[in-house]
């Protein structure tokens, strides 16, 4: 119980403290660009979540969760078919590293030229921003595995599905976790960037309308929203992580005791 | 994978990785030169490898592109040095200081997701489109990128070599050049890669969204002005630029490891 409540003190102290540092500091502030946070607290809800979440926030984390979805299942499947060829891999490879060099939100502009400031090119700027990450890191996961494994399963003669799903997705996902991860706050980038060049709706492009409205305490509660849809990303994914690689991380620890 | 298999590929292709690489950036070129030309895209909207290469030639013999490239590489280096510096001092600090650790952890955890492109609003109304407004963007980014590994790194002190040096009364200086930072070393290296990647991006989407100067300003214009050619140009030199500093951060931390004994796993990035 006392182990319980100093793990509560030591996670909760510092977060508190700042923030009360922030609200006692900017209380009385006069500032124009700092407003009180009390002020951004207040504004909030009528900001957001009357009518907004479901125009913008909403909008927004659709877009955001296509492309992702859309950036897992192309690297994963491209990722699989490289790493599983040596000789696809070193073809390929120096044209990946230059197309991942690339920053993802040049692509932003170039896709508008394309496709118009439609939802869909939001979608596929999400998309091949995060495609990168996981097809590198699933390609480096296939590649990783120990050849006993997928030598076993072919001496078995494991159809070609069961091998995928219990040889091949099984070994690489730590690292296909990795690059998911990674490809997740790249999305998060994206989603903004992409609303706040060209847009019509969406967090991103509400939160710099208020900006140039000059409407301080709005913008204030955008960014803190856009904080938090961050935060919470983080939590939810490390969650569905550790529950699909619970095996991954037993094991790990198993064999740091032994 | 059998070994027939990677026989017939390098048989048909060649024996050498860098020739059967270089066979790929050129099917890459080919294809996109091949899918305007017989219309699967507009050339209006997606001009063949050609003419991108044409826009390309166009550009660097003007001087404004010189002056922005030099401008995206002033911030990225200002907002690198001055995210890794404080990241490394903060990072050794916490490290050093025992109960630091479990105290910041949670504070760490929360700002490190908060996506950096956030701030551009703030960073608008409190420097305009000045070059300040990108740099916090870019040290923002960065620093927490730096921070996670000099943490880290300072966790995985040996504590044999921690004993020692605490039996022998090491000074809490001495303490940290020759225990700790060694030890921190190869994180940092890791740090410095993943950091001048994301300093780079930022350093592109602040000047793309913010317009303070550099090549991310030349694309909005290149784009709203319908300059196409250049357009696709810029996009390639922000990639051989991102190629650059890839290399260049894997070869700094070649160099400066160079002399630790276990060469660690790195894991693809």
């Amino acid at each position: 119980m006392t182990a319980l409540l100093q793990r509560a003190a030591a996670l909760l102290t510092l977060p508190v403290l700042l923030i009360s540092l922030w609200w006692v500091v900017t209380d009385a502030s006069s500032n124009f660009f700092w407003p009180p946070l009390r002020e951004i607290v207040g504004v909030f809800p009528e900001t957001w979540l009357e009518g907004r979440i479901t125009t913008d926030v909403m909008p927004s984390l659709l877009r955001l969760l296509g492309g992702y979805a859309i950036a897992v299942v192309v690297g994963v499947g491209l990722g699989i078919l490289a790493g599983s060829s040596s000789g696809f891999r070193s073809i390929t490879e120096p044209a990946l590293e230059f197309l991942r060099a690339i920053p993802p939100p040049v692509l932003v502009p170039v896709l508008v030229l394309i496709a118009g400031p439609t939802d869909l090119t939001k979608v596929l700027v999400i998309a091949v921003g995060c495609v990168w990450p996981i097809l590198l890191n699933t390609i480096e996961g296939v590649r990783s595995i120990d050849p006993v494994l997928s030598d076993t399963a072919a001496a078995y003669r494991l159809r070609l599905v069961t091998r995928l799903r219990t040889v091949v997705l099984r070994g690489a996902s730590p690292q296909i976790a990795a690059g998911c991860r990674q490809a997740l706050s790249i999305g998060l980038i994206l989603m903004v960037i992409s609303e706040m060049f060209a847009a019509t709706n969406g967090l991103g492009f509400t939160t710099i309308q208020f900006q140039r409205a000059f409407a301080m305490p709005q913008m204030w509660s955008g960014i803190l929203l856009l904080g938090v849809i961050g935060v919470i990303l983080s939590v939810v994914f490390r969650l569905v992580e550790s529950r699909a690689l619970a095996w991954y991380y037993g094991l790990r620890a198993a064999e740091r005791k032994g | 994978m059998s070994s027939t298999s990677v026989a017939g590929w390098r048989a048909s292709i060649g024996s050498s990785p860098a020739t059967r690489g270089l066979a790929g950036i050129a099917g890459l070129v080919l294809l996109l030169e091949l899918v305007p030309r017989i219309g699967v895209v507009d050339p209006r909207f997606f001009p063949p490898f050609s003419a991108m290469m044409g826009g390309l030639a166009d550009l660097v013999v003007t001087v404004e592109f010189w002056v922005a490239l030099g401008q995206t590489l002033r911030g990225w280096a200002i907002g690198l040095a001055i995210a890794c510096g404080a990241a490394i001092l903060v990072g050794l600090l916490i490290g050093t200081i025992g109960i630091a650790r479990t105290m910041t952890a949670s504070t760490i955890e929360f700002l490190r997701p908060i996506p950096s492109v956030a701030l551009i609003p703030l960073a608008v109304v409190l420097y305009g489109s000045q070059m300040q407004a990108t740099l916090i963007l870019v040290v923002y980014a960065s620093f927490w990128q730096m921070l996670v590994q000099v943490l880290y790194g300072t966790q995985d002190v040996d504590p044999v070599a921690r004993d020692t040096a605490r039996s022998f009364r090491f000074s809490a200086v001495r303490r940290i050049r020759s225990v700790l930072w060694p030890t921190a070393l190869p994180y940092v290296m890791t740090g410095f890669r993943l950091a001048a990647a994301v300093a780079l991006v930022l350093e592109v989407s602040g000047e793309l969204i913010i317009g303070s100067p550099g090549l991310g300003n030349r694309l909005a214009v290149a784009q709203s002005s319908g300059a196409v050619d250049k357009l696709y140009a810029i996009v390639i030199v922000t990639g051989i630029l991102g190629v650059t500093v890839n290399l260049g951060a894997r070869w700094i931390e070649r160099r400066t490891m160079r002399w630790h004994p276990s060469q660690r796993r790195e894991m693809a990035v």
